[in-house]
């Protein structure tokens, strides 16, 4: 067993690098990402180690990215791109949706579109306009492609190996606030992954009231429970870990154990992944529920400027207002 | 023969510099647009009459020069049988058998002389016009006709003919064409003199999509990569619509110079224009000298589509001395004054588009619509719970009606 204790950053860093030595077609792409390794670093070293030609250092402009990615791929690559920052990806947008994403079912299976599209999102980090948006919405409710998001180091490492390795199109939701924070991961050669690219997980057992979260909203919600727990509160958290596919029997599963659920996410509540949430587990868990499913989210506002940051994204507070109103039915 | 003039690695030349004052636009109202100026590329006048050496026509006079009357038989061949594809594809559409039909009447010298510029290992990534292109990667217009009949949206096996779907959103496609051209250059499959291997990429949109931010990146990324992709610009003179004028102020060949490439206008109605500047400019790609631009400046006869009424937005007398330049018409007449071919061959010809036309119309007419829980499929590579579970409550739902109907 060879367990580190790394950062997030490190360990997406050490999966591809991984991935990179374990396939030749598996090419990284996207704005400085070579000799400076990406504005977080993700990538840092891999071109002085794997060429120019595998770690290659584009233009800037996000559709000429994905668009030739879309064309490495139809030629056997297996493509990773990085998008600078979330607010960078919509002029991507249409290679995405109308490209990437419609691929495979255009060609009735014949062509297969293996990349995976990364991108660092939310907010919390102090940063200027277009730098802190959750957009998975947009991509979770296309078809055709993989969403996913990791919050710790572990899943990190292995979500990045699991989504080049797909055979379809991948988003990874990377939560840059988390880049710098570690945890254990055991990147041993013959280690694998405990769970897969499309598994939920509980990541803290309770009774009382479930959390769904995904994504940055992972450790927030852990504290939450924490400081539940001293109240005498038993908090289940759920880390989603996939939004496409939603794996709905773990969701359920926890609903129904608790009767209570409160939805946490970075992202706008309208039309958010929290409304495709609540919609599940009222349709499968209607007459286990002790109370609505409630949603904590970003407000209906564009992602406001960094002084107001700490009271658009949802906090410790917020998340256990919410639960006090769900336990109160 | 030489191939266009190539900048230096700075990107400009070092004998013409480009002299940002002394660019000129002549308005639009000015432009004729049924004149290609003296930098087109041209073989053959409008009697099909081949024309003599110029400095426009120099660099590619050895390509034609070493046709032979077969060539030229079987070019025709290709003309005469694509518009009659093409013509079966409108009529089947007014007669309620497909959806729609985009039309490329007066292009046909434009794309077969693209296409059979390709060599098998080539890639040819099209829009949504260029069914002439894909008759000569071997394509069975069949396939094309599925996608406008709406059983499917295109549905072929682009690996079978190296012919890619074909892409609706206009420009998409010259990025997606400037990666797989990437991706021969790591294949090792440019630049190695084996005339079997080495293998280049054409990327065709119209005029109309020389304004997308898409063709414009390509353009970037094709040119910083030095990768082995031929931008084919079919400029029919309207975007729907929209005029030329309305696109751009300077000509797509010109255009090409400014991304640091070499830009080609050629007469897109001569075939054998067409076929020699493709041919020089696949030659270039392949040999490791990166990227072309050809414009082939031509005409859209028809409507942009049969959902289209050009009659709101262009004058009949504009279509008249285009009809005048019509490209079958042109290469029949150089065949026959060079004795190419003699009275039978072309009434051979034409003996086989009516029977290609009756099988198409036949292939159409029986193509059945697909089975329909079929639309859940191959929406993913690997397994989706989602739409797997979509697909049994879709299916449980028509079963449903089947065991009410047995009650």
């Amino acid at each position: 067993m060879a367990s580190q204790k790394i950062t997030l950053a490190k360990g997406l860093n050490a999966g591809l690098r991984r991935a990179m030595e374990q396939d030749p077609k598996v090419v990284l792409m996207g704005e400085d990402v070579g000799k400076l390794g990406g504005v977080f670093r993700i990538t840092e070293g891999l071109q002085k180690d794997f060429g120019e030609d595998r770690v290659i250092d584009t233009p800037l402009a996000e559709s000429g990215i994905v668009g030739t990615a879309v064309g490495l791929a139809l030629r056997g690559y297996r493509p990773v791109v990085e998008i600078q920052f979330d607010g960078f990806v919509y002029p991507a947008f249409d290679q995405i949706v109308s490209q990437v994403a419609k691929m495979h079912s255009r060609s009735l299976g014949h062509l297969k579109l293996p990349m995976v599209i990364r991108i660092p999102c939310g907010g919390g980090i102090g940063a200027v306009e277009h730098h802190s948006e959750s957009n998975e919405a947009y991509f979770a409710h296309t078809a055709g492609l993989r969403v996913v998001t990791c919050a710790n180091p572990a899943d990190a490492y292995w979500m990045i190996q699991q989504a080049i390795s797909c055979d379809d199109p991948v988003i990874l939701f990377e939560p840059k606030r988390r880049y710098h924070e570690r945890g254990e991961v055991d990147i041993d050669e013959s280690a694998g992954p405990t769970l897969g690219l499309h598994d939920a997980a509980v990541v803290r057992e309770g009774t009382d009231l479930t959390l769904l979260c995904y994504g940055p909203m992972v450790k927030t919600c852990l504290q939450a429970a924490n400081a539940a727990e001293q109240e005498g509160k038993s908090l289940e958290v759920v880390d989603l870990r996939t939004l496409s596919p939603l794996d709905v029997d773990t969701i359920v599963a926890s609903a129904k154990k608790t009767g209570r659920v409160v939805v946490v996410h970075e992202a706008s509540t309208f039309l958010g992944m929290g409304g495709e949430l609540a919609a599940q587990v009222q349709q499968q868990c209607f007459y286990h529920l002790e109370a609505p499913v409630l949603r904590v989210g970003g407000y209906n506002i564009p992602y406001p400027p960094s002084r107001y940051e700490q009271e658009f994204l949802p906090n410790l507070d917020r998340v256990l207002d919410a639960v006090d109103r769900s336990l109160a039915y | 023969m030489s191939a266009p003039e190539r900048p230096d690695s700075a990107g400009s030349t070092a004998s013409e510099p480009i002299r940002h004052h002394e660019t000129t636009v002549p308005p639009p109202a000015t432009r004729d647009i049924t004149d290609g100026g003296p930098d087109m590329v041209q073989f053959v006048d409008g009697d099909g009459q081949r024309i003599g050496i110029t400095e426009a026509n120099e660099p590619y006079a050895a390509i034609v020069e070493a046709m032979t009357p077969e060539d030229a038989q079987s070019m025709y061949r290709d003309l005469v049988l694509v518009r009659r594809i093409d013509a079966e594809g409108h009529a089947l559409q007014r007669q309620g058998e497909l959806g729609l039909w985009p039309s490329l009447l007066g292009q046909e010298a434009a794309q077969v002389g693209a296409g059979r510029a390709l060599r098998p290992q080539d890639y040819a990534f099209p829009g949504y016009r260029e069914h002439g292109v894909g008759w000569c990667r071997g394509v069975p217009p069949e396939n094309v006709f599925g996608m406008f009949r709406g059983v499917n949206h295109g549905g072929w096996d682009s690996n079978a003919n190296n012919f890619h779907l074909y892409t609706i959103v206009i420009g998409n496609q010259m990025l997606n064409a400037t990666g797989y051209a990437m991706g021969i250059q790591r294949d090792g499959a440019v630049g190695t003199q084996d005339p079997d291997r080495d293998a280049a990429v054409m990327a065709f949109t119209g005029d109309g999509g020389t304004a997308q931010g898409d063709y414009n990146e390509a353009l970037v990324f094709a040119s910083v990569a030095n990768a082995p992709v031929v931008f084919f610009v079919q400029n029919n003179q309207w975007a729907i619509s929209e005029p030329n004028h309305k696109q751009f102020r300077i000509p797509p060949y010109q255009r090409a110079r400014g991304f640091g490439f070499p830009g080609v206008r050629v007469d897109g109605n001569d075939v054998l224009a067409v076929y020699a500047t493709s041919t020089a400019a696949l030659d270039a790609a392949r040999s490791g000298q990166g990227p072309t631009l050809i414009e082939a400046f031509t005409y859209r006869l028809g409507a942009h589509t049969t959902s289209d009424d050009p009659t709101k937005y262009r004058v009949a007398a504009e279509v008249d001395v285009w009809k005048e330049k019509d490209p079958i018409k042109r290469m029949r007449g150089f065949m026959e004054s060079k004795d190419h071919a003699d009275p039978d061959f072309f009434t051979a010809i034409d003996e086989e588009a009516d029977e290609l036309a009756a099988r198409i119309r036949k292939a159409c007419q029986e193509m059945p619509d697909p089975p329909l829980p079929h639309m859940f499929d191959d929406v993913y590579a690997e397994p989706h719970s989602l739409v797997a579970a979509e697909k049994a409550e879709f299916v449980a739902f028509h079963e449903s009606f089947e065991a009410e109907g047995a009650h």
